[in-house]
């Protein structure tokens, strides 16, 4: 079924974006592009440790890309790994579709 | 099947099916309210047309999908509309979406439109807290989300 693929594909990176402390630190590599941990840990208002663990999961959802700089490690995002969610209207679609076609038998076979 | 997001007047996160049917209005809303009925062309439910009701949608468990749907009837207007909330996934990760139902009698038939929104900002107090948190977060993203590249 539709559903399953989508929601397959679509899980790591909504369970990776389900804390809000990690929401925001996406949001904020979005929109103002490239930052260290030191950068980072400023505006999230947490600890740099829990900041680096936050990293972490969005790299593993691979919604965020880094890489070594000297002594600071460099972040980014990847809004691309955001398109399992963003694909739902064309899994859904298909589903949908399929219903319909479903519903039109029903109603043929059932009674008036 | 349209995409509204072409419709500027709509959220582009909103899905449309809609299509014809050569029956009358009664007989389409049987076939969405009556669980039994229901089930044919959906999936097994334990549906009642009551607003508030809780109700799920279930499927053959998969891997990273449990089979589940967990909805709850939103609005209901008999032979017209009926509206409920879909989820899929838990409470804190889950997707969640809002299914709206809208029957139509025209000539010969009747006219029924699907509409499927997801992570809208009104949605009447059925959620809590998180999803707010998620609804202003897309907003905020709707920039970097447009520019997604689509495979």
């Amino acid at each position: 079924m539709v559903l399953d693929v989508k929601t397959a594909h679509a899980n790591p990176v909504f369970r990776a974006l389900a804390d809000p402390t990690r929401r925001s630190i996406f949001e904020d590599l979005t929109r103002h592009g490239e930052q260290t941990v030191h950068a980072l840990t400023r505006h999230a208002g947490v600890s740099q440790p829990a900041v680096s663990k936050h990293l972490t999961v969005l790299k593993r959802a691979k919604l965020v890309r880094h890489r070594r700089q000297g002594r600071e490690t460099h972040y980014r995002a990847q809004p691309d790994a955001l398109a399992p969610m963003v694909n739902w209207l064309d899994l859904y679609g298909a589903f949908w579709r399929e219903r319909f076609d479903r519903l039109e038998s029903l109603l043929q076979r059932m009674e008036p | 099947m349209t995409h509204s997001g072409n419709d500027a007047t709509e959220s582009p996160r909103t899905l449309v099916v809609e299509r014809v049917f050569p029956h009358p209005p009664e007989k389409l809303w049987r076939a969405l309210t009556d669980s039994p009925l229901l089930a044919q062309w959906m999936m097994n439910n334990d549906f009642a047309p009551v607003v508030g009701r809780k109700f799920q949608f279930r499927a053959e468990p998969m891997p990273n999908w449990n089979g589940v749907v967990d909805c709850e009837v939103l609005a209901i207007d008999p032979l017209k509309q009926l509206s409920y909330s879909w989820g899929v996934g838990s409470e804190a990760a889950g997707l969640q979406w809002v299914v709206l139902w809208t029957l139509t009698p025209v000539e010969g038939g009747t006219h029924v439109r699907m509409e499927q929104s997801g992570f809208t900002p009104d949605q009447k107090g059925a959620y809590g807290g998180a999803k707010y948190g998620w609804q202003k977060f897309f907003t905020g993203l709707e920039r970097v989300v447009s520019e997604v590249d689509q495979p």
